[in-house]
């Protein structure tokens, strides 16, 4: 009787194991080719605005001088959103994660995950119609009382529909994404360091600084970050809410001359436009996606540092 | 600054589940106190509710007196925070604060008093807290690198420096050993020997070797059965609890005969 011992080697390998790893590779691969594949249409498309002359650019000054204010807005509108609401955010994250008794922590849970719910065109609708004007009291007074702060200068729009007003909406916009991402790694802190802190003789606030907030940082920022590339991209919201007029570069958040987004500008101005006019919005276009781009990769890199584990 | 501790008719609940009843107990200070038992009867929330931490588990609480050195710790206007700061406790797994610096992790409890301290106080109270947990010479020319970058037994160690660095008046050690390799343990029973001189200490073991070696007073819980409360069976000196308890169900425990 012969036996055979049963090969150890080679790479026989199991038909599940094959599907997944072939489709988890295969997902990765379309996610790549679909990026690239909006990139190079975005070239290709922006292509003659790029070489063309600046006198035939909308403005009459060149691609750049085209470009640079609405990048600007953008940037301003979305900046000052993303600094008003993760504050709020990762403080309605923390309460609802470590101070709420359950049941309102669920409640409250709720409702933030529903203000995410709301689509963004009635943000739009409700920032322009009742948001707006609610705010017009407070900005005249502002450029009244703290009128040296150049951020304030005035004279203060009477429609209220201002760079702040549109921060502000995108902020509230944001909100749900970053507070609800927040709660979530707040939740996982380990009950091992919450309770090292504790026995240490803790109050809850120095827990939360010494276990929590350190675990959860690097989720904070990613959320952070989510909510930054929502804030830049978001356009109904935006076309409503801001009064734009184009090449009003400005940190007057509360003026009458605001410079709109780059997505806010693509939505008024597509319909009509043709040939070199088109060329010229979808070179912004390519502006924004390389800017998103950007946004997340610095994102990423500032996360994979922090779990690096340097203080 | 060590202190005696007088539990009396302690009943400990989860909700509305009695976990440990009536335990009455004396813990003497400047000495190593062991707790034994099956698992499941109840050490943990025992020695959690000697500093209080019992309640931070929502609906956890207690009933009977915990007394330390005159004062009672349940009484009323009693802060549970207060009391964790005077009464320190060292975790089974190892749980240095990840993202500090071993420095950092040392002083932790120290900034939490709120104490502002001089850079050449907290070096000394970082070098000191760490020479008596053991640790300085391993680690002294690394204090700022983190300290979940050390072994399991360096961690556990660290956590015991953090610990003591507030000097507490009584130090908890819930089954220290029990994550680490036989010559860490080693370490650390060698390290519980050095700090009895100064701390009244209460440790939590499920191996009866380390008990033997390290209390000087044992006391044994057990349990009826699951869902029956947890209760305290016998308490003597180590010596006459491992060779001449006065409970049958204790002999049974300790000469392994159990079950
Ligand atoms: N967080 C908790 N919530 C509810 N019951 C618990 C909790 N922790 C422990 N218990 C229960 O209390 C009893 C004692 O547990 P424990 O103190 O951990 O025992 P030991 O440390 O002796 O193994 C067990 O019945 C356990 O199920
Ligand atoms: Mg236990």
């Amino acid at each position: 009787m012969t036996t055979t011992t049963p090969a150890l080697t080679g790479s026989r390998r199991r038909p599940g194991d094959k599907v997944f790893s072939g489709s988890a590779a295969a997902s990765a691969v379309l996610i790549l080719v679909i990026l690239a594949g909006v990139g190079l249409f975005l070239l290709a498309e922006a292509y003659p605005a790029l070489v063309a002359p600046a006198d035939e650019i909308e403005g009459g000054e060149g691609l750049v001088v085209y470009l640079w204010p609405i990048l600007f807005g953008t940037i301003i509108t979305a900046v000052i959103a993303m600094l008003l609401a993760v504050p709020v955010a990762v403080g309605i994250a923390l309460f609802i994660s470590h101070y709420a008794p359950r049941r309102l922590s669920q409640a409250l849970g709720y409702v933030v995950d529903l203000l995410a719910a709301i689509p963004s065109i009635v943000y739009g609708f409700w920032g322009f119609q009742v948001f707006a004007l609610a705010l017009v009291p407070l900005y005249q007074w502002l450029a009244e009382n703290v009128g040296w702060i150049p951020l304030f200068a005035g004279p203060a729009s009477s429609t209220g529909r201002t760079i702040l007003t549109a921060s502000l909406v995108l902020a509230v916009m944001i909100l749900p994404i970053i507070s609800a991402l927040s709660r979530e790694v707040f939740l996982q802190t380990p009950r091992l360091h919450e309770e090292a802190a504790l026995a240490l003789g803790a109050t809850r606030w120095e827990m939360i600084k010494y276990a929590v907030i350190p675990y959860g940082r690097s989720g904070v920022i990613s959320a952070s970050m989510l909510g930054l590339g929502r804030a830049l991209g978001e356009t109904m919201a935006v076309t409503l809410v801001l009064s734009a007029s184009t090449s009003a570069i400005t940190f007057n958040l509360i003026g009458t001359a605001n410079p709109p987004t780059i997505a806010a500008e693509i939505a008024l101005n597509f319909p009509e436009a043709t040939g070199l006019r088109l060329s010229t919005l979808i070179a912004a276009g390519l502006v924004l996606f390389v800017l998103t781009f950007a946004v997340n990769f610095a994102a990423r890199a500032l996360v994979t540092r922090q779990k690096g584990g340097s203080t | 600054m060590s202190r005696q501790i007088d539990v009396s008719d302690l009943d400990i609940y989860y909700g509305s589940f009695l976990a440990v009843e009536k335990v009455t107990m004396e813990i003497k200070p400047r000495s190593i106190t062991a707790l034994i038992g099956p698992s499941g009867c109840g050490k943990s929330t025992f020695l959690r509710s000697l500093n209080r931490m019992h309640e931070v588990i929502p609906g956890a609480r207690v009933e009977g007196k915990v007394v330390l050195d005159g004062q009672d710790l349940y009484g009323p206007g009693v802060d549970p925070v207060a009391v964790r700061r005077s009464v320190g406790m060292v975790f089974q797994n190892p749980n240095p604060f990840p993202t500090m610096s071993i420095y950092d992790n040392v002083l932790a409890g120290m900034r939490l008093n709120n104490k502002r301290l001089k850079r050449s106080e907290a070096d000394a109270v970082v070098e000191h807290s760490l020479r008596g947990a053991n640790l300085w010479k391993e680690v002294q020319d690394r204090l700022d690198r983190p300290g979940a970058g050390l072994s399991g037994g360096q961690q556990q160690r660290l956590c015991i420096a953090r610990a003591i660095a507030v000097q507490p008046q009584v130090l908890l050690m819930d089954e220290p050993c029990s994550a680490l390799d036989p010559i860490s343990t080693l370490a650390i029973e060698d390290l519980m020997g050095e700090l009895k001189k100064e701390y009244t200490i209460v440790i939590v073991t499920h191996n009866m070797q380390q008990a033997s070696r390290v209390s000087d007073r044992t006391g044994f819980f057990n349990i009826e059965g699951t869902g029956k409360p947890g209760k305290l069976v016998e308490m003597d000196a180590t010596d006459t609890i491992f060779s001449n308890p006065s409970v049958k169900a204790t002999e049974d425990y300790v000469s392994g005969r159990f079950g």
